[in-house]
């Protein structure tokens, strides 16, 4: 059996949706520090620039920059409460395959540590696809994944290892909660995300089969990331 | 949800989006709020001949709100010179401030928010839930 038959939405319902609106929270307390090449991707936009952020789980990359107007979406409708809280942007509930955008309509589109998530290839190029048609002429997406390649980090990845894992995310149980016997609250509870880490050049082929155009790339701290555009159709 | 972010919304499903009618949406039962934000008038300049004030219009409309002006107001109607007593004597004699036109359209787009209600598609009458001012655009399954 093709191992990518069994997944698509169902398995990225439990394995990944759930999950997240299950220690939105939690996740969202350890999420704070924005990356520099985002960050400045964000910064060097022009005042008055329009644009997404495609899966903005608790709203970081809306803090950066007040000058630009960001629609941000998550798929956890609780990272989309606490996202909402970052005048003067907005935020949605959406899914990345049915974003409710008009085509063609923004400067500039990002998106963090999402398209990882998606279960199989064609769903991972459709995702980017999604993303890539809400640009106007000229406009750019930032995208960044998971990498496999990631020797140095605590999980210790080699381009050897498999490419589809699930990743743990333990929640410490809180001691006051145990203290006051609220049941499951004093106990670590470990939950596990789906996602698909991307081997070197992939992340480029994929930017490519869903009709953009890479314009750069690289790789900063586990993870690859693109700018692409989309391509013009001659 | 403020009202600004509508003009940047359609309908979510693919065969809707290529129709003219799934833009914009149509607000349904909307409770309204205002929730107050600080005014950036650079922000409201630079944003505004982005909008598709049609669109815009037609919202307002629907929503009952005052009418907009009929065209997107030009950067210098957002602006007044404001002159400060001469007698004061503190040099600077004329500044400019955000006009009154400023100010109602920041209440207008950046404040007025629907706190709960419906967002309507008008090409296949889908009805996307508002609540606690977030818009979820997730479809059920038998319409992806």
């Amino acid at each position: 059996m093709d191992a990518d038959e069994a997944k698509g939405e169902t398995y990225e319902e439990e394995h990944v949706h759930v999950v997240y609106e299950q220690i939105a929270s939690h996740f969202s307390s350890t999420r704070y520090k924005p990356w520099p090449i985002i960050e400045r991707f964000l910064r060097e936009l022009p005042d008055g620039a329009i644009g997404l952020d495609v899966g903005c789980g608790n709203g970081k990359y809306l803090a950066v920059n007040p000058d630009i107007f960001i629609i941000g979406s998550d798929r956890s409708s609780n990272l989309a409460s606490i996202a909402k809280r970052h005048p003067p942007h907005s935020v949605v509930v959406a899914d990345i395959l049915y974003l409710p955008h008009p085509s063609r309509a923004f400067d500039f589109a990002i998106s963090i540590a999402v398209v990882h998530h998606l279960s199989t290839s064609w769903r991972r190029v459709e995702a980017i696809e999604s993303i890539l048609q809400t640009l106007r002429s000229g406009g750019k997406a930032l995208i960044y994944v998971w990498a496999l390649e990631q020797e140095s980090s605590r999980r210790g990845w080699t381009e050897q290892d498999e490419q589809d894992v699930m990743v743990p995310w333990v929640m410490r149980g809180s001691r006051k909660a145990a203290h006051a016997g609220e049941a499951g609250g004093g106990e670590d509870r470990t939950f596990h995300r789906y996602y698909h880490l991307y081997r070197k050049g992939e992340l480029e082929r994929d930017v490519q089969l869903a009709g953009g155009e890479v314009v750069e790339a690289g790789y900063e701290k586990d993870n690859w990331w693109v700018v692409a555009t989309l391509r013009t159709v001659v | 949800m403020k009202l600004l972010t509508i003009n940047f919304l359609t309908c979510a499903r693919k065969t809707c989006k290529s129709t003219p009618a799934s833009f914009p949406l149509h607000p349904k039962e909307a409770e309204l709020e205002q929730v107050e934000t600080e005014m950036n008038p650079l922000f409201l300049r630079n944003i505004l001949p982005r909008l598709d004030w049609e669109a815009m219009r037609m919202l307002t409309t629907e929503l009952g709100l005052p009418n907009l002006p009929a065209e997107t107001p030009a950067p210098e109607e957002l602006v007044v010179a404001t002159t400060t007593d001469l007698d004061a004597g503190n040099g600077d004699d004329r500044a400019s401030g955000p006009s009154q036109m400023a100010r109602d359209l920041h209440v207008l787009l950046m404040e007025t928010s629907i706190a709960s209600g419906k967002l309507v598609c008008g090409n296949c009458g889908h009805e996307y839930a508002v609540k606690e001012g977030i818009a979820n655009f997730l479809l059920p399954s038998h319409m992806v």
